[in-house]
Formats: C-alpha cells, sequence, structure tokens
C-alpha cells in the first residue's frame, strides 16, 4: 500500500502543493491533474522517490521509502515525460536495457511481443516519431504487468487514438496501483482524481 | 546485480559503436597534443626525452576530461537517468559499470598508443612498459574520480568549465606519481614505488568514488 502524509512541495521559491496526503490499495487508479506548473510531475517524483518533498512523508506497506530504496524501485515502474529511450538503439535494445536494469530478464519474445502490441517498428529509435517513441517507451509496461505500483507522467502525450486504447486496456487490467497525471479525462472507469493548483 | 553491471557497460559500448567519432575524438586529441609540444619546443632529442613523460599525462589527463562530460549528460537529458536511479541495482554499483565503461573506451586507449607516443619521443624502449603500466594504472583512477565531477555538476549551466576546475586539482597525485614512475624508471631507479601508490589509489578510488558520484547524482538529479 502507498501512503503518503502531509507532502509540501516547494520548487524554486514557490510553494506548489502543501499537507497533501493519500493513500493507494491495491487495484486504485489515480489520475493527476491540474494547470501547468501546478506540481503534478514533482508529486510523481516524490512519489518514486526521485524528488524528496520540503516536509511530509511516503510511505510503502508502512516503510519510509527513503530506506527501502532499491526494494521500492523493484515495485515499481515509473515512466517520466522524457521517454527514457536512447537515440541511438533500437526499439528492443532500449526495450532489454531497461527491464535488465530494473531486475527483470524478459525473453526476446517477450520483448517482441510487448513492441508489437504498441505496433513498434524495431528501428533504430532515432528514425521514430515521437510518438512511436513513446510507444516504445510504453512498451515496458507489458514487461511488467506484475510490478504493484504504476506512475505514468503523461502517459498519453504525443499518442493517436489507437495508442491511447492500447494504453487504456493495459491500465485498466492493471491489477496494482496506476498513478497517472493528464490534463485530459481518458474516461477510465473506477478512478479517482486529484486535482492541484 | 551482475546482469545489471554486464548490460550496463555493453549498452555503453554499443552507444559508442554506434557513434565511433567520440572514441576517435578522444584518441585524436591525445595524439595531437602531444605531438604539439616537439612542435613548439624544439626537436632536441634529449630535452625531448626529459619532458615526455610530464606531457603525455598531461595530456592523458586533458582527453580523460574531455569525455567526461558527456558520461551522465546524454542519459539526464534523454530521462535514461532517472530509470538508473530507479533501478533494480543499488545506484553505486550502475554508476561503477558506467565509469568501468567510460576507462574502457576514454582510458584503454590511450593506454594502448602510449609506446607509440613514447617512440614519437625517443623514450628508451624498456620504459614503454613502464609508461604504459603507470597510465593503466592511473587512468582509472582519473575516470573514477571524473565521475564523481561529472555527477556534481550535472545540469549546471557551464558545467563544462566547472567540471575542469573541479576535477583538475584532484587529478595532481595521480599526475605527479604516474609522470614520477617514467621519470624515476628512466633515472634507473625503478618507480616501482610510484605504481604501487598509484595502485593503491585505484583501490582506494574504486571502492569509495562510485558510491560519492551516486550520492552526487541523487543531489543533482532532483
Amino acid at each position: 500500500m502507498l501512503e503518503a502524509r502531509g507532502l509540501h512541495c516547494e520548487r524554486g521559491g514557490r510553494t506548489l502543493f502543501r499537507d497533501l496526503s493519500l493513500s493507494l490499495e491495491s487495484g486504485a487508479l489515480l489520475r493527476v491533474t491540474g494547470p501547468n506548473g501546478s506540481g503534478k510531475t514533482s508529486l510523481l517524483r516524490i512519489l518514486c522517490g526521485l524528488l524528496s518533498p520540503s516536509s511530509g512523508a511516503v510511505t510503502w506497506s508502512g516503510s519510509p521509502i527513503e530506506s527501502l530504496r532499491e526494494e521500492y524501485a523493484r515495485q515499481l515502474v515509473y515512466l517520466g515525460h522524457a521517454p527514457a529511450v536512447k537515440d541511438d538503439l533500437t526499439a528492443h535494445e532500449n526495450l532489454r536495457i531497461s527491464a535488465v536494469l530494473a531486475g527483470i530478464s524478459p525473453s526476446k519474445e517477450s520483448i517482441q511481443e510487448a513492441l508489437a502490441r504498441f505496433d513498434v517498428p524495431d528501428a533504430p529509435v532515432r528514425k521514430l516519431s515521437q510518438g512511436q517513441k513513446r510507444r516504445a517507451a510504453l512498451a515496458r509496461l507489458c514487461l511488467s504487468e506484475s510490478a504493484p505500483l504504476w506512475l505514468l507522467d503523461e502517459p498519453f502525450t504525443a499518442l493517436d487514438s489507437k495508442g491511447t486504447e492500447i494504453l487504456k486496456e493495459l491500465i485498466a487490467s492493471h491489477a496494482g496501483m496506476v498513478v497517472f497525471s493528464t490534463h485530459q479525462d481518458p474516461g477510465l472507469a473506477a478512478t479517482r482524481t486529484l486535482e492541484l493548483g | 546485480m551482475l546482469a545489471i553491471v554486464r548490460c550496463m557497460v555493453c549498452r555503453e559500448l554499443l552507444l559508442a559503436a554506434r557513434r565511433r567519432g567520440d572514441v576517435a575524438t578522444i584518441l585524436l586529441f591525445f595524439v595531437v597534443v602531444t605531438s604539439l609540444f616537439p612542435l613548439g619546443i624544439g626537436a632536441e632529442p634529449n630535452r625531448l626525452r626529459e619532458i615526455a613523460p610530464g606531457v603525455i599525462w598531461v595530456a592523458a589527463l586533458l582527453s580523460s576530461l574531455l569525455s567526461l562530460k558527456r558520461l551522465f549528460e546524454n542519459d539526464h537529458a534523454d530521462g535514461t537517468l532517472e530509470q538508473m536511479l530507479l533501478g533494480a541495482a543499488p545506484l553505486g554499483v550502475v554508476v561503477a559499470a558506467k565509469t568501468a565503461a567510460h576507462w574502457l573506451l576514454a582510458g584503454l586507449p590511450l593506454v594502448a598508443i602510449s609506446p607509440l607516443i613514447a617512440l614519437q619521443y625517443g623514450l628508451a624502449p624498456a620504459l614503454y612498459g613502464v609508461l604504459a603500466l603507470s597510465l593503466a594504472l592511473g587512468t582509472p583512477v582519473l575516470s573514477l574520480i571524473g565521475a564523481i565531477g561529472a555527477a556534481l555538476t550535472l545540469g549546471l549551466r557551464g558545467g563544462g568549465v566547472l567540471l575542469a576546475l573541479l576535477v583538475l586539482p584532484l587529478y595532481v597525485p595521480v599526475l605527479i606519481l604516474g609522470a614520477g614512475a617514467v621519470e624515476m624508471a628512466s633515472a634507473g631507479a625503478g618507480g616501482e614505488g610510484q605504481l604501487l601508490l598509484l595502485g593503491a589509489m585505484l583501490a582506494v578510488a574504486a571502492v569509495f568514488a562510485p558510491w560519492a558520484g551516486a550520492a552526487a547524482l541523487r543531489i543533482s538529479s532532483e
């Protein structure tokens, strides 16, 4: 269970949010929304431990995430604003490396399957469009369906309607918790919404 | 854990293979800098032999520095660094793997080509081995110290100059010991002492530098 208590975030002398608390059970879906600069990305980075809050704490199954470190990292998938793929490598190589880094050792077939699901050509990422790059990054989710927590920062950006549908399906069928930030309501059932700003 | 180390080293080598120019630039820089000195101060053989260890070592320092900025910067820009921070292995292990790959790409080629440079300066053939050994022990230390500096200056404007100012003073002991080993050997006094000290520095840096680099990365990526 993911729990955040009394989160206070200050960036560049500006308070983004204060006294924010949330608690997520397995299976929960949380949509974070709010205007640009309202702290959506900061909140997600705090939740995954990349950013420390000015005050407050995030706990995973009762333990603070700073003390869990890699143990917590193994439970989650975080896909940030940047697609986190290397331009010089192919989609297949990118996916394999990011999976191994996350402690999974996927088979060649499962990687190909994941890429096929998002319809990503196995070419150097440099030759792909923005939307295809985003798809190549999102294919990670197919390999980490058992990870109990997904933190997705603007996952629908640059995706076409078909890509959006595939991602929505993945999120809806995920058994664990999903926190994602977006401007448009993707229309996913049983979504809680957290409005920032 | 070992799978992650292997994967990270292979990743860096693969990336370098796709951008061969980057590796060639470093090596060429080393060759060009060392070739400028005889042109600048004249080709008097005895004088060249005298300055050779110092010149070669300073050139090695500078070429190692040249490639440091890219150590984390590209990964920071495309978001892959965040995935490393959230990886299943401790960040220090990832930094160690990246630093090892940096040495393979920026240090090892210098070691390999050093006999040729030594020949250019007319060093006695008996000294080629000492020079290569001193570089083989010293350049990994440069990569390790440099990784801390690269992590600290990550994302800063004008970080390149700051990195040089930060790291070069820390390179001084390596320079003194490395060049000293060759000088002592050419004076007939062996130079084992310097090489042993370089080895000790390498052992200490290999243990501590990756963790210091990891801590610095966490700070600068916030």
